[in-house]
């Protein structure tokens, strides 16, 4: 068979059952084929008309172009909301977003930043307050990190009712990608931080001049870095451009985007984002404060809500990452939580990074709930929502990790539910 | 915690570092990398807009609540409504009392632990369509009225540096660091 051939086979899945076809009565009928749902004339043979534009062997391909887009064919975009957008977790594959699908939230819309003049300024508790241009950070030692970035308000809806809605809507504020820049380390030696500083604040140069404070752990002194490299160019200017704070496995808003300030003091500020705002409301009344850690969480993505199943062979994929280090077992139970089976991880499997999970699954097309949980390396298991509520109520707002259940009903139709 | 991805580069740039920082540094007086450019007190006050909870940081000026209320309906009341309690956007009166109970109001009198913060948002942040144009007296003025209205500061209080930072908040003790893991 010539490849010719072979490949107008592949192209009509009906073609390999008329055998008796000659070459060339093959060739117009894989064309017309192709056209059958809309005309329904299986072999009204049209040999003569022009080859099908469809057919990518039959007429010459695009030419070299200086910046690529993704296939015509793939549609999957953001979920956009007023100040917020979420990344399509049920499409995605591996353990990267794509810079055009991160996630986005914004405090007043996405600044338009012109790094030539953009300067980071640092000062306070240091011996050498300095400026820096983008040029002169470029030429600092480089260090290059794959981590993940959630909202803390993300999965937010789990303290409120169970809506039928899509992982995206749900789970959609947390992305992964390689970030790249300078390890504030480097900064903190470059100005001679004073022993006496004891935090940072981190500010933006965004309408809202967003601004947080950050403890000076070990984990950040060893782990922050001021990056200006997202998945191998430079940042998006949703996710910060031309420069931002990454503190791995903290909550979002924390990783300061188009940063153009650290400033080293001895005691938190008390912006906006850490009084008012990021703070988890108990039902005594009390909050938590600089709760900056996202805890374990796990969210199976295909098959998940408003997905349509059906009966039979269906890998079961999801997400777990964690905010205090590697995940180490993701389980699954496919029969309303009676039995629980380890999934397989996907490799690589990195601190604070999301993590692909996967397992081998056949539905019965009986109705029942599927749902992951996982355990990072420090011990911690994702908790279910009523042990997350027991303890911290419903109007906490950010921080909900509880464990996401997916009912599949006789129909095949996937929903969010609480179980 | 361990960084499996950093523990190798990591190990390396620390002595790498360390070596030229020590060549480097008696001559250059910085990290060793002679870049960053020195900074001015002026360049430094321009750049440097947030107000601690000591007061650090609130400029001259002054403004009182009789001011505040004229400039929130002209600037606020569009977003926040009358009287700081309609919304759409943020409700920022009321609420006092609310925190433990089925339906909490997060407001600036029922939750802000300080009232500088409040300062300090509004010269970075607000009018949310005019960010930064607020002047120092302006602001002052605006934090008399909202802290007035939440029955926190007396209508004849006259608002400055001084008398801002010594307000004491309704919640200001209402916050615990946080204590996660909490779930086990």
């Amino acid at each position: 068979m010539s490849d010719e051939t072979r490949e107008h086979l592949e192209h009509s899945s009906r073609a390999p059952s008329v055998p008796a076809l000659n070459r060339r009565q093959l060739l117009a009928g894989g064309a017309s084929l192709l056209a059958m749902s809309v005309s329904s004339t299986l072999f009204d043979a049209h040999a003569e008309e022009p080859p099908d534009a469809r057919d990518p062997m039959r007429v010459p391909g695009a030419l070299p172009r200086s910046y690529g887009e993704r296939s015509p064919f793939e549609k999957q975009t953001r979920l956009v909301a007023p100040t917020s957008s979420t990344t399509p977790l049920q499409g995605l594959q591996g353990i990267i977003t794509p810079s055009a699908l991160h996630f986005e939230r914004h405090h007043n819309g996405v600044p338009a930043i012109d790094p030539t003049r953009h300067r980071l300024l640092i000062h306070g508790l240091v011996d050498h307050p300095l400026f820096f241009t983008l040029e002169e950070l470029m030429r600092l030692p480089s260090a290059s990190r794959i981590a993940f970035v959630e909202c803390s308000g993300n999965s937010r809806d789990g303290w409120g009712e169970a809506r039928d809605v899509t992982v995206q809507s749900l789970h959609g504020l947390t992305s992964t990608s390689e970030w790249t820049g300078v390890r504030l380390s480097t900064l903190l030696d470059t100005v001679h931080v004073q022993r006496e500083a004891t935090w940072m604040l981190a500010e933006g140069s965004d309408a809202a001049a967003l601004a947080r404070s950050v403890p000076l752990t070990d984990e950040v002194l060893n782990e922050a870095m001021v990056c200006y490299g997202q998945n191998g160019e430079p940042l998006w200017p949703e996710q910060g451009y031309p420069l931002r704070l990454l503190l791995p496995g903290f909550e979002g808003n924390i990783n300061v985007k188009w940063l153009r300030r650290l400033k080293f003091g001895s005691a938190p500020f008390m912006t906006r984002w850490e009084t008012a705002k990021y703070t988890d409301l108990l039902p005594d009344g009390k909050a938590y404060q600089f709760s900056l850690a996202m805890e374990a969480k796990s969210v199976i993505t295909r098959p998940s809500g408003q997905q349509h199943l059906h009966p039979g062979f269906q890998e079961i994929q999801g997400l777990a990452w964690s905010g205090r280090g590697r995940i180490t077992t993701v389980e699954v139970s496919v029969d309303t939580g009676q039995t629980w089976q380890p999934a397989r991880l996907q490799e690589p499997v990195l601190p604070k990074c999301h993590t692909r999970f996967r397992l081998p699954w056949s539905w019965d097309g009986q109705e029942t709930i599927i749902q992951s949980r996982c355990l990072d390396e420090t011990g911690y298991q994702q908790p279910t929502r009523d042990e997350l509520i027991k303890v911290r109520g419903t109007h906490s707002s950010y921080h909900y990790n509880g464990i996401q259940s997916w009912k599949i009903g006789r129909d095949g139709v996937v929903r969010n539910v609480y179980a | 915690m361990p960084n499996g991805l950093w523990v190798v580069p990591v190990g390396l740039m620390i002595l790498v570092l360390s070596i030229v920082s020590a060549g480097l540094s008696a001559e250059i007086g910085d990290g060793g990398f002679g870049l960053g450019h020195p900074v001015s007190e002026s360049d430094i006050a321009t750049w440097n807009i947030d107000v601690s909870p000591d007061g650090q940081g609130l400029p001259p000026g002054q403004g009182t609540v009789t001011q505040g209320a004229q400039l929130y309906a002209m600037k606020c009341a569009s977003c926040h409504g009358p009287t700081g309690k309609e919304g759409p956007n943020d409700v920022l009166v009321g609420g006092q009392g609310s925190l433990r109970t089925a339906k909490p109001l997060k407001t600036i009198g029922s939750y802000w632990p300080y009232a500088t913060t409040l300062y300090d948002y509004l010269r970075r942040a607000m009018p949310f369509t005019a960010p930064q144009s607020l002047k120092p007296g302006d602001i002052y003025a605006l934090v008399a009225w909202l802290l007035n209205q939440n029955q926190i500061i007396a209508e004849d209080t006259i608002l400055d540096a001084h008398s801002l930072s010594k307000i004491e908040m309704p919640n200001r003790n209402g916050f615990i660091p946080d204590p996660r893991p909490d779930i086990h």
